[in-house]
């Protein structure tokens, strides 16, 4: 089975400013990914390319085995979802979504049964006299997917859907967007910076910087194994501890230099064990402490410096032997600051950076 | 087989001839000459001699440049009255332009500022009636000004001028003005109230400081209107005290004498140059104004 | 002394007349200029005009009379029907231009900036230049026609400013030309206001270009155009200098228009009642196009 979308040495700039360069993507048939990355990373640029409306530089695009690096958006098969919604004000949301479709002479039965099919799917119905202007944002969004879903098309892109809306109806609408490809089962691409919605919808992500593509994995493989320090810090809130020290490949021993030193032995490597500066990264989730520290391989003792209490949760920052750590605690549990609570972890959760390169050791 | 063209890669190949591009460029170039003629027909004329006007066309090149139709423009061709040329209206159009532009715009300005941030009772039904009269025609107000500037013992002076520039001024700098001055930042003028700045003071060390771009707007729309207007001119003033535009229409459309098209069109460009340097040196803060300022004509 | 303390903290409000003196000594201009000016003027000159007032302004009532004779003087209804021609054809005619020099400025052309310069240059000249040059290039001895003529067409006819049938053709090509690059550049900034996703989406959807412009762009720039056409048309009625410059009323009378007409009356012809009556006129005309656009814009913020 061919691929749904294939990018071959991708570049585009603007004049002078190369903004993507080098980039190769390959998207399977049905998949849902997720473009992530902070602001002016080149995600919209990137599906902009996709969708054709910006004219590459240099590469190839292929959408459902076909070259269409030439082709004119309309013809190449996608469908898009704006930010900004991007509906005609003043045509009703019938006219929004049947636009499209009369200026490429469908058959009206057929129009009429593509409205009705995605009036269901998305449960407009009741909206499709109205105006935009007369539409909630959630609303306006789901009659933006509309517009993108009566287009019959295999591929989807979406370019941070959900961002105009408030944090409840973002929710909302990320359940039905899943849903919406169970439903579908197409090809979507979802440009987002929020890495809740990449972490719940993506069946793989890909991390962006700089035009380039960091990382592209299954959620909990980006999230437990993140292939560079970047990467690591990116995702997860709150962030990866980073600390700095010395390992010694051979005794699969971390020191700090300053007063902290533990085994790393677990911690799967994904070449040989070196020896060097590093980076240690831990998640604040996966430190233990109280009494759920007593069976974990790696333990010491913290000193809270702040507590920080969520409810479900509290996190504390706290100091061991002179070195910042994060972590969680129960919510129930009491701690207080200036007290000394006993932690641990597990080396096998850790990640360990090369100190130059910042990449996977 | 010529498969290897087939495999599109890289950027779309652009055609710069393509039909498209044609009629786009095209049309932008035809509007252009149309837009351009005026000017550069009034430049040739002006430095041709008449014997090459009569054999030649306006739009040919002058053969022998000459700059005597500047110099006789601007010194010699008569009015009908007297014969000392534009130089005498240049004269007065500064005289009225620099008092006016000084007036217009401080009057503007101070109303701006009690609208936007002293208002009392009343003062929006006031400033509802001033932007009602820039909607009256000039013709409405004509004589009730001349009854008011004669009054004033103004009337045919250059003051009464100043004045009438000021007055109809007045609707649209002060709409620009307090429009800008209701943006700035409220907590600075309750900081500056704290502080025990009062009135004045707030006006002339917080909001003029800040207010540049604005001033700047204003006074551009103001130069080129004062020194483009022609009825207030004719209205107000005594023959000697005529501005440029009137004196340019009394040379040109005299009927006395044989008819000079190079000294007339060097005359036209004489009085052309002021807002047209104030239109080239001050770009997009032309645009700026003139856009503010046609928000509502 | 105590009892003047404790006004001064506050206790007792102080007078309402004084409360921000300053500042209402600074309204003064725009109350002298509003009411003294624009009001008690227009009130004047409405009053007038049903008055006999010929050399000099007085309150000898007649009536309707000075309308009756207005509006049965064969030059004040020539002007009324040339303001009519040139108000209809101008408007039509600057909000096309205006708006597809815009939209051609707006396809991220090269040198948009110069030819910006170019579109709007003569808006910064006077009307009485801009009536000159075009005199100038009409004339039919030197100008246009006689350049065509030059090139072998012996028959051709292009001379409006001599022509009273084609005179007002002569003032639109003139007024087009100072005008336009006005609503250009308002047009313009209508354009650059559209959100750039809309573009997107209608690409997307596979929209000819000047349909986007036909059924996307233009309604939804509709407050612009209003702008616009409030601009043009209050430009329209001012129309003076440009006829003054360029044809002085003629041939005979044929491109008078009202504003000319005032002027003349008043202050050439004196006979200040008639005058009166003619702008008192203009004043309806304005509030026909004004009073719906208010009523619009009103409606519009009550939204
Ligand atoms: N027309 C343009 N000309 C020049 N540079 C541009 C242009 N459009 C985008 N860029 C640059 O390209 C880079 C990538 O932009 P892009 O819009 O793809 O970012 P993004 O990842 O979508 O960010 P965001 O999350 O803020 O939407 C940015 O640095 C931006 O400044
Ligand atoms: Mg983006």
């Amino acid at each position: 089975m061919t691929n749904s979308i294939e990018i071959k040495d991708l570049k585009l700039s603007f004049g002078a400013v190369t903004v993507l360069e080098d980039l190769n993507l390959e998207v399977g048939q049905g998949e849902f990914l997720v473009l992530l990355g902070s602001s002016g990373c080149g995600k919209s640029t990137l599906l902009n390319c996709i969708a054709g409306l910006l004219d590459v530089t240099d590469g190839e695009i292929h959408i459902q085995g076909q070259n269409v690096t030439w082709e004119e958006p309309s013809r190449r098969g996608i469908g898009m979802v704006f930010q900004s919604y991007a509906l005609y004000p003043q045509m009703t949301v019938e006219g929004n979504l049947t636009f499209g479709l009369k200026n490429a002479r469908v058959p009206k039965d057929e129009i009429a049964k593509r409205i009705a099919r995605a009036a269901e799917v998305l449960q407009i119905e009741p909206l499709l006299k109205r105006k935009p202007g007369a539409l909630s944002g959630g609303q306006r969004q789901r009659v933006a997917i509309g517009r993108a879903l009566v287009r019959d098309v295999d591929v989807f892109l979406f370019d941070e859907p959900l961002s105009n809306l408030d944090a409840k109806l973002r929710a909302d609408l990320r359940v039905e967007i899943k849903r919406l490809h169970q439903t579908l089962k197409n090809t979507m691409i979802y440009v987002t910076h929020d890495q809740v919605e990449a972490m719940t919808l993506a069946d793989r992500i890909a991390i962006m910087r700089g035009g380039q593509i960091m990382q592209l994995a299954h959620p909990s493989e980006i999230y437990n194994r993140p292939v560079n320090k970047y990467v690591a810090g990116f995702i997860g809130s709150p962030a990866m501890n980073f600390m700095e020290g010395q390992l010694d490949g051979g005794a699969q021993r971390f020191d700090t230099g300053r007063g902290l030193e533990f085994s790393v032995q677990g911690y799967e490597f994904v070449g040989p064990p070196t020896t060097g500066p590093v980076w240690l990264g831990l998640r604040p989730e996966h430190v233990q402490s109280g009494k759920w520290a007593e069976d974990q391989p790696v333990q010491m003792e913290a000193l809270v410096d702040m507590v920080e209490p969520m409810g479900s949760d509290t996190q504390v920052w706290a100091k061991v032997n002179g070195q910042e750590l994060r972590f969680r605690m129960d919510g129930q549990e009491a701690v207080d600051i200036g007290d000394r609570i006993p932690i641990g972890f597990d080396p096998a959760r850790l990640s360990l950076f090369d100190k130059s390169t910042e990449n996977r050791l | 087989m010529t498969a290897a063209v087939t495999t599109p890669r890289g950027a779309r190949p652009k055609n710069p001839f393509a039909p498209r591009n044609i009629m786009l460029y095209g049309a932008l170039i035809i509007f252009s000459i149309y837009y351009l003629l005026p000017l550069y027909v009034m430049l040739v004329t002006s430095l041709k001699d008449m014997a090459e006007i009569r054999v030649g066309n306006i739009f040919s090149p002058p053969v022998e440049i000459t700059f005597q139709p500047w110099v006789k423009a601007w010194s010699e061709a008569c009015t009908g009255i007297n014969c000392d040329g534009l130089s005498r209206g240049f004269g007065n159009s500064v005289r009225i332009l620099i008092p006016s532009l000084i007036l217009s715009v401080s009057v503007a300005a101070l109303t701006g500022y009690v609208l936007a941030c002293w208002r009392f009772r009343g003062s929006e039904v006031f400033f509802g009636i001033l932007l009602l009269g820039a909607f009256i025609p000039y013709q409405v107000l004509l004589y009730p000004l001349v009854i008011i500037l004669r009054e004033m013992g103004l009337f045919g002076s250059l003051w009464g001028l100043v004045l009438v520039h000021t007055v109809f001024a007045m609707p649209i700098n002060v709409l620009l003005f307090r429009n800008y001055f209701v943006a700035l930042p409220e907590e600075l003028f309750k900081a500056a109230r704290v502080d025990g700045a009062g009135f004045w003071g707030i006006f002339f060390r917080i909001v003029i400081p800040m207010s540049l771009p604005i001033f700047v707007v204003s006074g551009i729309i103001q130069v080129t209107g004062i020194w483009n207007d022609f009825l207030f001119g004719v209205v107000y003033t005594r023959p000697e005290n005529y501005p440029m535009t009137v004196q340019l229409n009394n040379i040109v459309n005299s009927v006395q004498g044989v008819k000079e098209y190079n000294v007339n069109m060097a005359a036209t460009m004489l009085t052309g140059l002021v807002p047209l340097a104030v239109y080239f040196f001050s770009g997009r803060l032309f645009v700026r104004g003139i856009a503010a300022g046609a928000v509502k004509g | 002394m105590s009892s003047a303390r404790r006004v001064r903290d506050g206790a007792r409000p102080p007078i309402r007349l004084l409360r921000n003196l300053s500042s209402k000594i600074a309204a003064i201009p725009m109350v002298l200029v509003g009411l003294g000016v624009f009001v008690g003027g227009t009130l004047w000159t409405v009053l007038h005009s049903f008055t006999d007032s010929r050399l000099l302004p007085r309150l000898n009532w007649v009536g309707l009379d000075q309308y009756e004779r207005l509006w049965s003087t064969r030059r004040w209804l020539v002007s009324i029907e040339n303001l009519a021609v040139y108000g209809i054809v101008s408007l039509v005619l600057t909000m096309c231009l205006g708006f597809f020099l815009a939209a051609l400025l707006d396809r991220k052309i090269r040198y948009e900036d110069t030819f910006r310069t170019i579109f709007l240059y003569p808006f910064a000249l006077s009307f009485i230049v801009t009536g000159l040059v075009w005199q100038w290039i009409l004339n039919p001895e030197f100008g246009i026609q006689a350049i065509i003529r030059g090139l072998g067409f012996q028959n051709f006819n292009f001379d409006p400013l001599y022509n009273p049938d084609l005179v007002i053709i002569g003032l639109l090509i003139a007024g087009l030309w100072q005008g336009t690059g006005l609503i250009m550049v308002i047009m313009l900034a209508g354009l650059r206001g559209i959100d750039e996703d809309i573009w997107k989406a209608t690409r997307v959807d596979g929209i000819p270009i000047w349909k986007t412009y036909i059924i996307v762009i233009i309604p939804m720039m509709k407050p612009v155009f209003v702008t616009a056409l409030v601009l043009v048309t209050s430009g329209i009625v001012k129309l003076y200098d440009l006829v003054v410059a360029m044809t002085a009323g003629g041939p005979g009378i044929a491109s008078e228009v009202p504003a000319k007409y005032v002027y003349d009356t008043l202050f050439t012809r004196q006979n200040l009642g008639q005058g009166f009556a003619a702008s008192t006129m203009m004043l309806v005309t304005v509030a026909i196009i004004l009073i719906p656009w208010a009523y619009m814009q009103f409606r519009e913020k009550r939204q």
